[in-house]
């Protein structure tokens, strides 16, 4: 450690440049820690939530969302196996006037106490009330006990009335007491099942059963012969596989947010790199001295490396405490999901975790030392006899930098981007892009060879001296170039990606919302129906030509797997009104169609053609896939059925949603309040497609809300990173600029020259990163986007935008350059000679 | 003792040095001129070992390291050698006391003996007040002074001496001189400098000449 004084001093001597690497590492691992962070505390509070709700059940049964016959409870807790079973109706409902919701469980009391005990309801000592009122208070039918959180939401104490939708019914309730088990969920409320039975005209179903076994018996051997016992889309699962489910749901989109900091981190490793590259060249003499008296290769290659990892040591201890500052922001501004919609209802609580913190402090540490790692090789295989007289520049203009190995990272993209995904993330692309990156970044100085050969040596003086020193030295325009390649790259392929993603949505939502108006039974889960008396009224509403019911459910296919959504509309056998991917496939006369979304073809390997089994009404029927449509509601996969075909075979004749095309010269407005005045209680809810598209493409916006802060700060950083470079170079090239000025040029042609190499060397970095970030784009596109939420999209490049852009950065950079080399002007320029005399 | 014999090196197949000899006994101090581009610098990176002969023999105390692998060749120069250039080079970002400390840092030796050793050198360059000065706060004599407090410190066998005085005007330069002649014969290490200059050629115990057919007494 005694020659620390010696290499790490040298960080200090070059504060400017030091700062920025550090800057970029600080931002990389805050923005990444902060991701991390916010969702560590929001699928906790998820986990804590579940594990209040399932208490200590060893098992439970789950089916589709629209819940199973209750006849199975009776089955079950009959079984030797199983000690308790509590049998639970869950229904979502509204407060009348307001958007809150309220997770309404509907439980047997008697049942309760021995498998979640924290749902246990303590009713509250109100006026008026007599003693017997009192003590069979949880099963009075109009009674409800609301978590403390959801009491301090929706403004309400113990003896307080609530109105709530039942179906598109009013329903007043009254608050009788709270859950001391369970204060902290904003939105659970507990009733008696045969209440909530009653009420929400869910008479004899459930929607899960909790099953405590009896001791000394194993969940897998109960499975095992509690399976068989079970219709068709009812699974029996362990209570932790909901936890797990939510975890891989937020995975991908937290996957891809953090891989984006890390991009961040990577344009600060190149940081890094230029930063160390250009120290190491300006140093080349001092290095060579030191080689001279002693100091031995492995010794130089090393405290060049340790340059490296204390600036990324210094800025990743100081990114982990942002990271949890921001992710304290975050979580207040966005929530839990960061704005994507994963962990509405959550009040998640910010943790610090050592573990994460410590990967988070490496990754940043492994950022520096990868940055400074080919400059200190290339330091170390000088030899000192020769750099001793070398000049700075001379050494620059040696640098030829690794094309082979830049060229052989290219290609090994490619196959890259083939590679299944593994374990549900698409570590190919992932790899290809890192792969495009470096090799782009070391085939840089090819690329600035390639281009100085057609750079014409003609023109004002400072124009021939810039093609001049291009020629002879490309290595310089390389080295300034990195940081500008690496964020105009990642930059380009963000805003191709997100554009094309957020044109696609928008066509798509223009292909699914045909109609002139949209009606659905209030706005919770599964609160509202339209019986068939309201369907018809709705149909005779004055103004009305034509009217096309959707009934919504939920499948499950599998056990451990999330639940499919399931949509019965009317669709023609060709499938025209969907929005399809390829052609359809006929289906026989006397099969059912099935139009299964592209997570379905990903996940399940349907295919077109293929007959698959779902679970409908309690029973497998045989369907038939029709086609491929893109779904970008459901990442977990949807399956459309004709409705014809849905009622047949589920006899369920209800439905939620209504689209309604008007009579020729029918007031959009007027119709709309008809229709929902045919509903009597205010719970129908009318928009036109407008509205839809509008607030599905804000909540776009706000999804991707994070990604743009990313893009601004990989734009910042590279633009410092090009101001950095500049200032080496230009510091480096003080002699230079003092003979300049004796032969005669003035500062005004020094400055042109100096705006001239600056616009040369980020053109250089610009063409590179724009073409760069056409090929990321391409891999987010088909490999990444495809792999991690499952939905295809049309390539939309937005030209005008990365041109604007790619012309500001260039401006930016060439005053970069100038008010770099004015700062190096600022001395006389006899004493910048002064050395050569 | 420095022996060199019938040293021969040649670049891109163009002899630079052709049958070089010299010997040179402890606490003696020659100085080696010749004209530019007659391979001065060349011989003196070959003697540190910084480029390798392509035939010939070069001892130092009886040990020939002409075909010595890199590492023993770096661990020749950390404890044997010790150079003056004529660029100075002095770490900017280190004081006065800590560049002159470095070669012992090299060898692992720090500590408070390693900085009395300094101590102790920049005393007798002169500087001793300095010590925690800045290099940018020297002028050039100075800062060569300091230059050769550093190769000395370590009590190296030989000091190389590449143009001490090119960046320096003649009154320092006679001072540099001076303090480099005499500092190697009182701690009886041996010296070659290498320069243009006849005035500072004379500074040393004999002067030799180098011309393409080789080493002239």
């Amino acid at each position: 450690m005694r020659l620390a004084p010696v290499f790490l001093g040298s960080l200090v001597r070059r504060r400017a440049a030091t700062l920025l690497s550090f800057a970029a590492i600080v931002l990389g691992v805050a923005l990444g820690m902060a991701v991390q962070a916010v969702n560590q505390a929001a699928l906790a509070e998820f986990g804590r939530g579940l594990r209040t709700l399932s208490g200590v059940a060893d098992l439970q049964v789950v089916g589709p969302r629209g819940g199973f016959d209750e006849a199975l409870y009776a089955r079950l807790a009959a079984r030797p196996e199983v000690a308790q079973a509590s049998p639970v109706l869950e229904v979502w409902t509204e407060r009348i006037g307001s958007t809150d919701t309220l997770h309404v469980l509907g439980l047997d009391l008697f049942a309760l106490g021995a498998v979640t005990p924290a749902l246990w309801p303590q009713p509250a000592k109100l006026d008026g009330q007599s003693e017997r009122e009192a003590r069979f208070a949880a099963l009075a039918e109009n009674n409800l006990f609301l978590s403390a959180a959801a009491q301090t939401v929706l403004a309400v104490q113990p003896g307080d009335r609530l109105r709530v939708y039942a179906g598109t019914q009013p329903l007043e309730l009254r608050v009788a007491g709270d859950l001391p088990g369970a204060a902290e969920d904003p939105q659970l409320a507990v009733m008696d099942i045969a209440a909530v039975q009653k009420h929400f005209a869910r008479i004899g179903q459930l929607t899960r059963i909790d099953l405590r076994l009896v001791d000394g018996l194993d969940a897998q051997t109960a499975r095992a012969t509690l399976a068989p016992l079970l219709p068709a889309g009812v699974w029996l699962e362990a209570p932790q596989t909901a936890e797990g489910q939510a975890a891989n749901l937020s995975r991908a989109y937290r996957v891809n947010l953090t891989l984006l900091a890390a991009m961040a981190l990577v344009t600060g490793a190149f940081l890094v790199f230029s930063a160390q590259a250009l120290s190491v060249v300006r140093r080349h003499t001092e290095l060579a001295f030191l080689r001279a008296i002693g100091l031995a290769r492995h010794q130089l290659f090393f405290w060049l490396l340790a340059e490296g990892a204390l600036v990324g040591l210094l800025g990743s201890v100081v990114g982990v405490v942002l990271g949890h500052g921001l992710a304290f922001g975050l979580l207040k501004l966005l929530g839990g999901d960061l704005g994507a919609g994963f962990f509405a209802g959550l009040s998640p609580t910010l943790k610090f975790d050592l573990w994460a913190s410590g990967i988070y402090v490496l990754l940043g540490v492994g950022a520096g030392v990868a940055g400074a790692w080919l400059p200190a090789r290339e330091a170390a295989s000088v030899a000192p006899a020769q750099a001793l007289k070398a000049s700075d520049d001379s050494a620059l203009s040696q640098r030829r930098g690794y094309p082979g190995l830049g060229l052989i990272l290219i290609v090994a993209s490619a196959p890259l981007c083939v590679l299944p995904p593994i374990l549900g993330l698409p570590i190919g692309g992932y790899l290809a892009i890192f792969g495009l990156l470096t090799g782009s970044v070391l085939w840089l100085p090819m690329l600035a060879s390639g281009l100085a050969r057609v750079v014409p040596l003609r023109g004002p003086v400072p124009v021939r001296l810039a093609a001049a020193r291009l020629r002879a030295a490309p290595g310089m325009s390389a080295v300034a170039a990195t940081g500008v390649l690496a964020s105009v790259a990642l930059v380009a392929a963000m805003a191709i990606m997100v554009s094309s993603l957020r044109d696609s949505v928008d066509v798509w939502l223009g292909q699914i919302l045909p109609a002139d108006l949209y009606l659905r039974a209030g706005r919770a889960q599964s609160g509202g129906v339209l019986s068939e008396a309201l369907q018809v009224q709705l149909t005779d509403v004055s103004g009305v030509a034509r009217v096309q019911f959707t009934r919504h459910d939920s499948l499950r296919l599998a056990p451990g797997q999330p639940p499919v959504a399931l949509l019965a509309r009317p669709v023609s056998s060709d499938g025209r009104e969907l929005p399809l991917v390829g052609s359809a496939r006929a289906v026989a006369e006397g099969e059912t169609a099935v139009w299964i979304s592209e997570a379905l073809y990903d996940l399940r390997g349907w295919r077109p053609g293929d007959h698959v089994r779902l679970p409908l009404a309690g029973s497998e029927v045989q369907v038939r896939v029709a086609g491929i449509w893109r779904d970008y509601a459901r990442q977990t996969g949807s399956l459309m059925l004709d409705l014809a075909d849905y009622r047949r075979l589920t006899g369920d004749r209800s439905a939620q949603d209504a689209a309604i095309w008007l009579a020729p010269g029918a007031d959009a407005l007027g119709v709309a309040e008809a229709l929902k005045a045919a509903g009597g209680s205010g719970a129908l809810e009318v928009t036109v497609p407008g509205e839809i598209r509008a607030r599905s493409l804000r909540i776009f916006d706000r999804t991707f809300a994070v990604t743009y802060v990313l893009e601004a700060a990989a734009v910042i950083i590279g633009l410092a990173g090009v101001a950095a470079s500049f200032a080496a170079l230009a510091a480096a090239r003080r002699r230079e600029f003092g003979l300049l000025r004796h032969l005669g040029l003035t500062r005004g042609q020094i400055g042109s020259l100096l705006a001239l190499e600056g616009s040369l060397a980020a053109g250089i970095g610009i063409f590179g990163g724009l073409t760069v970030g056409g090929a990321i784009a391409w891999i987010l596109i088909e490999v990444v986007n495809r792999q991690s939420f499952h939905w295809s999209m049309d390539l939309h490049v937005p030209w005008v935008s990365l041109l604007v852009f790619a012309g500001t950065l260039a401006t930016l950079a060439s005053l970069a350059a100038v008010l770099a080399g004015r700062q190096a002007m600022r001395e006389d320029a006899v004493l910048a000679v002064r050395e050569d005399w | 003792m420095l022996e060199i014999s019938n040293l021969y090196r040649q670049f891109n197949n163009r002899p630079v040095l052709k049958a070089i000899s010299l010997r040179l006994e402890p606490g003696e101090y020659v100085a080696i001129t010749g004209e530019s581009g007659v391979g001065k610098s060349t011989l003196l990176n070959v003697i540190a070992g910084l480029n390798r002969p392509d035939r010939g023999r070069l001892a130092l105390d009886g040990e020939d390291y002409a075909a010595l692998g890199e590492e023993a060749l770096t661990r020749l120069r950390r404890d044997k050698l010790g150079f003056v250039f004529q660029a100075f080079h002095i770490l900017p970002h280190l004081t006065l006391r800590q560049n002159v400390t470095l070669p012992l840092w090299l060898k692992g030796q720090g500590g408070p003996w390693a900085d009395r050793q300094a101590e102790c050198l920049l005393d007798a360059v002169g500087l001793a007040d300095r010590a925690e000065s800045w290099p940018r706060e020297l002028s050039g004599g100075e800062m060569q002074r300091v230059a050769i407090a550093r190769a000395l410190v370590h009590s190296p066998r030989l000091v190389l001496a590449d143009e001490p005085t090119g960046n320096l005007d003649p009154t320092n330069a006679a001072r540099v001189l001076r303090l480099l002649g005499e500092r190697i014969r009182t701690a009886g290490s041996m010296g070659i400098l290498v320069t243009h200059s006849p005035d500072a050629a004379r500074s040393a115990d004999r002067v030799l000449q180098l011309t393409p057919e080789g080493l002239r007494g």
